[in-house]
């Protein structure tokens, strides 16, 4: 186990201090597209400047260190209670460490106990597959980004959404303009449509471990996507809402059943500082492979 | 790039234009939700943080004790300022605020605030937690850390040429109010 704890406190190292490749891509392709002299693109070469130093100190791009989402896919028979506990052991020492802050709040009592344990955190997701091998990503999702993520009930009357594909533009645009800069944008969206109210928000997330670069498979959601990167991207609300022409990076979108009685689109906003990382695990825990 | 160094005179505040890139040398003081419930409904500002003339910043640094006992700032990037929305205005007028550092912006009753009483909002770049911890001298002091926990403590902050830009001015004007407006109006457009 101490093999896998110390994989993880570097799995959450890395996360915290770097950001993965197709990202800083999307980043530099944006500082190109602003114009110059603008603080939008001051914000961007400072966004520029920032990645590099964390990557260099290996300290926390950002000091909200975020919500701690551990996404593990693993064989049949992969003991998920030991797991779980040396991922909760990883999460204390990398606060030690100062990878994470200490970001946990009880919320009945307001206490924070400098661990980021507790009720809900961190999260872990458990998938099992047809594989010997293990798989963990993990997500560092900060509260700014999440605070403007939405969720929509379709029809919607004040934004004339219906029950469809040009409903769900809609419902997504109006969360992207509702946004503006408070969400630490330029962002990337993940998108559920359909689902009920907790797997609509929890597919939309998942959406965030897709890489920035990839696309849709299904032709619909594709164009959606597409559409919906394109249009924001001339609504000049720019990074940190500064005004300009980069207001996303990326759009993720999937689909889930619904019950005939619901329509929900779940918006889930990231913050530029897209921190998302995964390691493939060796027989005794110690890491084989990056995933992105 | 205009520079404001302490003490932060009203008219130096007045000054400042939306759009104008600030440098800030001088003491900042974190506070962020735990700290604005708390001095809005009475809480006693703790002895030795002075907000008048002062500037408050919104943020929840990642502090570490180094080997000789010392505070050292890790990471330190603005909050999202608009959840202090219900609390600023008074903040500003009862405690003398020349400026307010955070990001995403705040709303119209912090804004006639910042006209009132000769404030400022001034924007950090939201996540340049290493860009910014870099500008943090020392750290001065905390208050109120075994009330409210690391992040939501009151840090005083030595810092020298800390970037904002001023996205709320004392005449009225505001970048948000702005870019709100006119991306609604392209949105409208391509519905």
């Amino acid at each position: 186990m101490k093999t896998l704890q110390d994989s993880l406190v570097e799995l959450i190292r890395r996360t915290s201090a770097e950001l993965p490749d197709d990202v800083q891509r999307g980043i530099l392709a944006a500082l190109a597209q602003e114009q110059k002299g603008t603080i939008a693109q001051s914000a961007m070469q400072l966004i520029e400047r920032n990645i590099a130093l964390a990557k260099q100190k290996s300290q926390p791009i950002c000091q909200d260190t975020g919500s701690i989402l551990f996404y593990v896919e693993g064989p049949v028979g992969l003991d998920q209670i030991a797991f779980a506990e040396t991922a909760c052991a990883a999460v204390k020492l990398a606060t030690q460490k100062g990878h994470l802050r200490q970001n946990s709040v009880d919320s009945l009592t307001g206490k924070n106990d400098g661990t980021n344990l507790g009720p809900g955190s961190p999260t872990l997701h458990f998938h099992q597959h047809r594989s010997p091998e293990v798989q963990v990503r993990l997500v560092l999702k900060g509260g700014g980004c999440e605070n403007v993520g939405a969720q929509y009930s379709l029809p919607h009357e004040k934004l004339m959404a219906d029950r469809d594909l040009a409903g769900c533009r809609k419902a997504i645009l109006d969360a992207v303009w509702q946004a503006q800069g408070k969400g630490c944008g330029p962002g990337i969206l993940g998108v559920c449509i359909g689902g009920d109210r907790a797997t609509g928000y929890e597919y939309s997330k998942q959406q965030l471990l897709r890489r920035l670069d990839d696309r849709n498979p299904n032709p619909d959601l594709d164009r959606l996507e597409q559409d919906i990167l394109h249009t924001a991207n001339q609504l000049g609300i720019g990074p940190m809402g500064f005004g300009g022409r980069t207001t996303l990076l990326g759009v993720k979108a999937c689909a889930a059943n619904r019950l005939p009685a619901s329509y929900f689109v779940s918006v889930s906003y990231m913050c530029w500082a897209y921190r998302r990382q995964g390691v493939t695990l060796g027989p005794s825990g110690e890491i084989q492979q990056w995933l992105y | 790039m205009t520079q404001l160094t302490a003490p932060f005179a009203e008219s130096k505040i007045r000054a400042l234009e939306v759009g104008d890139p600030v440098e800030i040398t001088g003491v900042l003081f974190t506070g962020r939700d735990a700290v604005h419930k708390y001095l809005a409904q009475g809480g006693a500002l703790p002895s030795g943080v002075n907000l008048r003339d002062g500037i408050l910043y919104h943020c929840g640094p990642v502090v570490l004790k180094d080997e000789h006992g010392q505070w050292k700032v890790v990471a330190a990037g603005p909050t999202t300022s608009i959840r202090e929305e219900p609390y600023q205005a008074q903040i500003i007028e009862q405690f003398g605020l020349r400026g307010v550092i955070g990001k995403g912006g705040m709303g119209e009753r912090t804004l006639a605030a910042c006209r009132a009483h000769g404030c400022a909002y001034l924007h950090a770049v939201g996540g340049a937690a290493q860009v910014l911890a870099e500008c943090v001298r020392a750290v001065r002091n905390v208050y109120l850390l075994e009330k409210f926990g690391s992040p939501e403590a009151i840090w005083e902050l030595e810092v020298e040429r800390f970037p904002v830009v001023v996205t709320m001015d004392a005449h009225g004007g505001s970048l948000h109010r702005e870019v709100l407006a006119a991306s609604q109006a392209e949105l409208a457009k391509r519905l």
